[in-house]
């Protein structure tokens, strides 16, 4: 699906929900539907680091579209990696580094931008991008 | 209001008149603070300190001979006195101003590098913060001695019969917090000062969780050093101190060269100067310093029997009240500690609980709150604090209760 509609779709169900509770539980549920990561990528050198809770984000490239698998001990981080999978998982190696993450924003989970917050969701990103630009070059090569 | 919170002398509505901070909202709801372990809120009286000086006598101290340079030199060393009466130091210049509780403890870690080789002992405790921890490792690197752990207990308290065991090495120092950050409890430090004195070893106490708490007395517990940070106890950050015996600050070499620490300075030879400005190089953080003495005086004008007894009140009520919760599992002693409760709730982490509370209004700490070793004995990757201080409620407790069980409805 085009990155620009999952985005799309994203803020709509996001929109639904007025208050911060309603918010967040649907981040927990759609962090309780992540698909399970492969146990053997559960690895240390997997771990995101700059999280007070513990993800695991793993890339494959299949068909020259990158597919994230990611587990969390914590659900709220679960549900903000489940989110970043939805847009990211399945794209271009290029079209994942030319997406910003302004949708984040506009879901009403601003908070979580932060670099100073303990979530990690940066550090998130930027993995993302690093295994985006990893599987551009190999790509290339 | 005042029924839940009756059962002491204290009038606790009226105490947080004096927090402005207290009336302040989060996310819509009211604040409610519960991280005093990281840091305590700062009370109207001493943010007015801060304002005077800065507003009236900010100058550098101890070289002018201009007036401002006076009347600042003169608060700075009144506090210094402040301090030395509240620790019941023997002497003003046993009492350093340092940046906060690290700086203190390097200061001594970096004086023992020079009286420490291979054939030596430290020993440190595994109740630790990382800042009592890392400059001993630190320190041990550089000399060659061997850093040895008194272990705890299973109830999270020091092993004393180890301790007894590990002093047959003949330490020449022993590390130990009076309090522990992470799960509250009381370490015996008048007992394990005597015993390291039997061998010879000297005590350094690190009293930045008991210093909110409890009024130490330096010369009772005959400890050799002492170290807080100003901000645990309603002051500013970025002061703490060193309380030292004289013979010890004596025998100490000065931790860093500069400024206010010399008094004859030729390129051939520096003399240093006398205590306490040996170990005070450079300007020092003068306004901190002066507003860490009217945080002490502040709490002492509530005075520390009150303020104990009434946390101790909010510590019962809360941890009643926290134990009838499904799943709850609270860490460390339940006796004879402060008022934190280190918890988890099983199936929920630690962090999603604290992210939930936030957006209730709920300051409370996760994680490991520097002191790995210990959650790594309880096998948790992290755990939730409360801490509690004089100017919180039971009604706060009540609201912090509720939002702990809307957030584990939520969480599970």
């Amino acid at each position: 699906m085009n990155i620009k509609t999952i985005q799309a779709d994203l803020i709509d169900e996001f929109c639904m929900f007025d208050d911060w509770m309603d918010r967040y539980e649907h981040m927990i549920d759609l962090g309780k539907s992540l698909p399970l990561i492969n146990p053997k990528f559960k690895t240390e050198d997997n771990i995101i680091k700059g999280c007070q809770s513990k993800v695991w984000l793993h890339a494959d490239l299949e068909n020259e579209k990158v597919v994230f698998t990611a587990d969390s001990d914590a659900i709220i981080t679960k549900g903000i990696v489940a989110i970043l999978i939805r847009v990211f998982s399945n794209q271009s190696p290029n079209t994942i580094l030319n997406t910003n993450t302004n949708f984040i924003d506009e879901i009403g989970l601003k908070e979580h931008l932060s670099p100073t917050r303990a979530n990690g969701l940066v550090s998130m990103v930027k993995k993302i991008k690093m295994y985006a630009l990893a599987y551009q070059t190999q790509i290339e090569l | 209001m005042k029924d839940l919170n009756s059962n002491t002398p204290f009038d606790v509505e009226k105490v947080r008149m004096d927090f402005p901070i207290l009336s302040r909202t989060v996310n819509g709801k009211p604040l409610i603070y519960f991280d005093n372990a990281a840091t305590s809120q700062t009370p109207q009286q001493v943010i007015d300190v801060i304002v005077d000086y800065y507003s009236n006598y900010n100058a550098n101290i101890h070289r002018g001979v201009h007036t401002l340079s006076q009347e600042a030199t003169d608060k700075y060393e009144e506090a210094r006195q402040t301090i030395q009466k509240h620790f019941n130091a023997e002497h003003t210049h046993e009492i350093i101003f340092t940046s906060g509780t690290t700086h203190s403890i390097n200061l001594v870690a970096n004086g023992f590098a020079s009286f420490l080789n291979k054939n030596d002992t430290v020993l440190v405790s595994a109740l630790e913060h990382h800042s009592n921890i890392v400059p001993w490792q630190m320190l041990c690197e550089k000399t060659k001695a061997t850093l040895k752990v008194i272990p705890m207990t299973s109830e999270g308290t020091l092993d004393m019969t180890a301790y007894e065991d590990l002093l047959l090495l003949n330490p020449k120092l022993v590390f130990v917090n009076h309090i522990s950050n992470a799960l509250g409890t009381i370490n015996p430090i008048e007992e394990m000062i005597q015993k390291a004195h039997l061998v010879g070893a000297a005590v350094l106490v690190d009293g930045a969780q008991a210093c909110p708490h409890i009024k130490p007395d330096v010369q009772a517990l005959d400890v050799d050093f002492y170290v807080t940070s100003g901000h645990k106890m309603c002051g500013p950050t970025g002061v703490g101190m060193l309380y030292a015996k004289e013979s010890w600050l004596h025998k100490l070499p000065p931790y860093q060269g500069g400024g206010e620490m010399i008094s004859d300075v030729t390129f051939e030879k520096t003399t240093y100067a006398d205590l306490p400005h040996k170990f005070e190089a450079g300007t020092p953080n003068i306004c901190g310093g002066i507003a860490f003495g009217a945080a002490i005086d502040y709490m002492n004008s509530i005075g520390f029997e009150v303020i104990a007894a009434y946390e101790h009140e909010l510590l019962e009520y809360a941890t009643e009240k926290l134990n009838a919760i499904e799943g709850m599992q609270i860490y460390g002693p339940t006796t004879n500690k402060t008022s934190v409760i280190s918890f988890n709730i099983e199936g929920v982490h630690a962090y999603d609980l604290g992210t939930i509370v936030d957006k209730l209004g709920i300051a409370i700490r996760t994680g490991q709150h520097c002191a790995q070793p210990i959650m790594d004995f309880f096998k948790v990757s992290g755990t939730a604090r409360a801490s509690f201080c004089f100017y919180n409620t039971k009604e706060e407790i009540d609201t912090f209760v509720e939002g702990v069980k809307k957030a584990s409805m939520m969480l599970r």
